[in-house]
């Protein structure tokens, strides 16, 4: 192959191959980004994970509701005075300021809420996605010490009626209150944040 | 017995008779928005009524330049979400009984029937006391549907003898309005057919104009290469 | 071709100790760097690694698609919908993989009429042809499974005519149609089989030939359009043939341009006219499936034509529709025979003489009138009058139909005859540009 070496221009050819193969590359990726968007969520399913409304007048005073966003269990609690009082034992806790980013700028306050007694929080524990069980009242089958709050089955991590994680609990963080505004006195939109609405 | 119907269909000629109707050429124009939004508006006012257009979400009207206030505000009668399909509530059984055909999903009708059969269609009604919705079509021959925008067109009947559409009665648009309306709609529902059909086209010209510079950079390497070649 | 050159030079560090365990080196000599192809390759020798170019991106839009189709009788077209508008992006796949199923027939039929042109299947590339033919006759199965998927009007009834030729055959007919379609329509469970034969049994054994087809090519070596057997002039010292340039980098290189010309053909045809003007994608197909009611016009896709102008072509005999069936199926197995009915000296048709050629013009111009008549209605031209006798009163079409499926065979059928009789040129040592 080498008899004609004289002539080959070394660097015009590696010049060229160069060229074609940076264009090529780019075309390669070009061609991969509607594939890996494709596997994105689609137009129907933004659209079924869309901010819902939720009347919380029909939540009566240490009742809670779920509601349905994103396919997540939603929790809206009326805390009473009694419960808010209990979100004061703070020893136990591992993140009692809410320092990591698990709720809006809003909601990073001593109740983890934008009206101190409702509690929009999403019902999903953060060590592996199992739905915590609320065990709201105090003593029962939690022990004497318990004060009300949320019991998760599978690996027993444990949150207090902020949704704050227990000291000694597997899940490393708080539980996730969703971005939600008040639309009027009665209803919430979750999903959408006050700066953020549709 | 099925299957030799079957295959004779294979060798029997078939009859194009319905089809040789000529089709005016419908002035439709994607680019124009307004007149698209003017076409949604109609379809959404008088089809969705029979016809639902499940393929098509409410929230893609924001392409033809409608904001989802708008669209919340003045166009979602039947579903309650920005996110839902054009769907109706008449159940296929009922409109079959009323109609005697269940009104077909128009999501994709552009594209089967062809903007020009449409724009035509819905100017070729005219009175015929002979069909069970008094209504028949120059276009479809027989169609069940009966004639929605009658009061908007007028009336009109068909010449025995030259068999061409002569007006009967006035609506309370002139022939020029009402075309222009159906021109609309015709648009609007091939932008429905395929919504992302200009952004296609758009982004073709890119990559033809990338895979133009490969061409030419793969000649220049190839003619490089080649001139050990003899 | 065959020495064993990765023990000969050791590479170092990880090629080397992949070398050690896989015969990577010695894999890209033999197959690239070392594969001697001749170097006089014209534009008709594009098509083949234009074909395995186009088998990839159907086998990479066809996982992508899997992910939102859905192979169900209630959702299978409401799903297509669904990717060409709420799929990101899913519309540019789909038009791939429907644009590509086209494009993959005109690429492989290119590429077979080069092998007819060249002599491709003359010994000893008679396993390599039939490799190709099974493969073709693979391509055809895989494209009409997954024309059934998007549960439109022409893919119902496309699937129902077809499935029925089965029933033409005697005596086990209708029970084969009926396991086949596993339902006394095409249904459901037809949609359900025919999925997963589009995506998993076919694909399969496709790429499985196409591995065949490939190691069979490098096992004998490429044919060339002189019909030259570069082997038989080698370099004295190096045993390299005189006439052979290795196929990287020179064919790599010459190959992106097929490339890039193919793909500006492609994209054009994806972003401007993916329907094609109705021949990739029929407007009826917009159309769910509907088993009551029949399009007033049903043509398969314009690949299928040619053959299916023939079945229409060949009137019934004794009342049973059979013989057209048979010679649908006979005009495209009879390809398998042709590196034997081919009886000539010379292999490649710059050697032949005036009667290949003609033969073969005979026989292209039968494959295109016959593919163009097979996508029309057989009254198209009208009847002859009443008046001829015999003719009068039959389809024009049909009858030209009928002719031209006459020359289709008498092409391969006359074979032995012509090409023995043929005078040849001859053939020089070295080739030719």
């Amino acid at each position: 192959m080498a008899k004609n070496s004289k002539k080959i221009d070394v660097n015009r050819r590696k010049f060229l191959l160069a060229a074609t193969s940076v264009t090529g590359a780019v075309g390669v990726c070009a061609l991969g980004v509607p594939f890996v968007a494709s596997m994105g969520p689609s137009e129907k399913a933004k659209a079924a994970g869309a901010p819902v409304e939720f009347d919380v007048a029909q939540v009566k005073k240490d009742e809670l509701k779920t509601a349905e966003w994103r396919g997540q269990p939603v929790w809206i609690l009326n805390r009473s005075e009694k419960m808010l009082s209990s979100l004061n034992d703070i020893e136990i806790l591992t993140d009692p300021d809410s320092k990591s980013p698990q709720q809006p700028t809003n909601c990073q306050n001593e109740t983890r809420s934008i009206k101190p007694n409702l509690l929009v929080m999403v019902g999903i524990c953060t060590h592996l996605g199992c739905s915590p069980t609320p065990k709201l009242k105090n003593g029962g089958d939690m022990g004497n010490n318990w004060e009300g709050g949320f019991f998760c089955p599978c690996h027993g991590s444990k949150f207090d009626l902020a949704g704050r994680v227990y000291k000694g609990s597997p899940a490393p963080t708080n539980l996730v209150i969703p971005p939600y505004r008040y639309i009027d006195d009665k209803t919430i939109i979750i999903g959408e944040s006050e700066s953020n609405k549709g | 017995m099925k299957m030799f119907a079957i295959i004779f269909l294979l060798y029997s000629s078939i009859s194009f008779s319905a089809e040789n109707i000529e089709l005016s050429k419908a002035p439709i124009d994607l680019t124009n928005n307004q007149s698209l939004q003017r076409g949604a508006k109609t379809f959404i006012n008088y089809c969705l009524n029979c016809h639902s257009a499940n393929f098509m979400r409410y929230s893609n009207l924001q392409d033809i330049g409608l904001s989802a206030e708008t669209i919340k505000n003045d166009l979602l009668f039947t579903g309650d979400k920005i996110g839902d399909t054009m769907s109706v509530n008449m159940s296929a059984k009922d409109s079959k009984k009323w109609f005697g055909a269940s009104p077909p999903d128009l999501s994709v009708v552009a594209r089967s029937r062809g903007a020009d059969w449409i724009y035509s269609y819905m100017r070729g009604f005219y009175s015929d006391p002979s069909r069970p919705m008094g209504w028949n079509n120059t276009v479809y021959v027989n169609s069940a549907m009966p004639h929605i925008l009658w009061e908007l067109q007028g009336e009109q009947i068909l010449n025995p003898k030259t068999k061409k559409l002569e007006k009967f009665s006035s609506g309370k648009l002139n022939a020029k309005e009402y075309d222009a309306m159906i021109a609309d709609l015709t648009n609007y529902l091939v932008y429905m057919s395929e919504p992302d059909q200009l952004k296609r086209k758009k982004m073709g010209y890119y990559v033809i104009g990338f895979l133009l510079l490969l061409l030419f950079l793969t000649i220049k390497l190839k003619k490089e290469y080649w001139r050990d070649i003899k | 071709m065959k020495k064993d050159t990765h023990k000969q030079i050791k590479s170092a560090g990880l090629i080397g100790w992949v070398d050690e365990r896989f015969p990577l080196s010695s894999f890209i000599k033999n197959h690239l760097t070392e594969y001697y192809a001749p170097k006089n390759f014209n534009f008709w020798y594009f098509f083949g690694a234009l074909a395995l170019f186009t088998f990839v991106i159907q086998i990479l839009t066809g996982i992508f698609l899997t992910m939102y189709y859905k192979p169900d009788a209630a959702q299978a077209f409401a799903s297509v919908e669904f990717i060409m508008r709420d799929v990101s992006f899913g519309w540019l796949i789909r038009y791939m993989h429907s644009t590509g199923a086209s494009l993959f027939f005109v690429v492989i039929y290119l590429h077979m009429f080069r092998g007819l042109m060249y002599g491709s299947y003359k010994k000893p590339r008679e396993l390599l042809w039939l490799f190709g033919v099974a493969i073709f006759l693979l391509l055809m199965a895989e494209s009409f499974f997954g024309y059934l998927l998007p549960w439109g009007q022409m893919s119902y009834w496309g699937a129902q005519v077809i499935v029925n030729l089965f029933a033409t055959i005697p005596f086990i007919g209708p029970d084969l149609a009926e396991w086949v379609r596993g339902d006394y329509l095409v249904s459901d469970a037809t949609l359900n089989r025919f999925f997963a034969f589009h995506v998993i049994a076919l694909p399969l054994a496709l790429a499985g030939l196409i591995m065949c087809h490939l190691v069979a090519l490098h096992e004998v070596g490429s044919n060339n359009p002189d019909g030259i057997e570069i082997k038989d002039t080698k370099d004295k010292k190096t045993g390299i043939p005189l006439d052979g340039i290795p196929f990287h980098p020179y064919y790599t290189v010459k190959d992106l341009i097929g490339l890039s010309v193919f793909l500006i053909v492609f994209a054009s045809i994806i972003f401007f006219a993916p329907e094609m003007g109705g021949y990739f994608l029929e407007a009826n197909n917009f159309v769910p499936a509907n088993p009551l009611v029949t399009p007033s016009h049903i043509a398969p896709t314009w690949y299928f034509t040619p053959f299916y102008s023939i079945l229409r072509a060949v009137p019934p005999i004794l009342g049973s529709q059979f013989p057209g069936v048979a010679a649908m199926g006979l005009s495209v197995l009879i390809f398998f025979f042709v590196p034997w009915l081919d009886k000539s000296k010379v292999r490649s048709i710059r050697y032949k003489g005036i009667l290949y050629k003609k033969w073969l013009a005979a026989f292209v111009v039968s494959f295109i009138i016959l593919g163009y008549l097979g996508t029309v209605p057989s009254n198209i031209w009208g009847q002859f009058s009443s008046i001829i006798p015999l003719l009068g009163g039959v389809d024009v079409a049909t009858f030209v139909a009928r002719i031209f499926t006459v020359v289709y065979f008498a092409f391969f059928i006359m074979m032995p005859i012509y090409s023995k009789k043929d005078v040849t040129k001859k053939v020089p040592r070295r080739v030719t540009f």
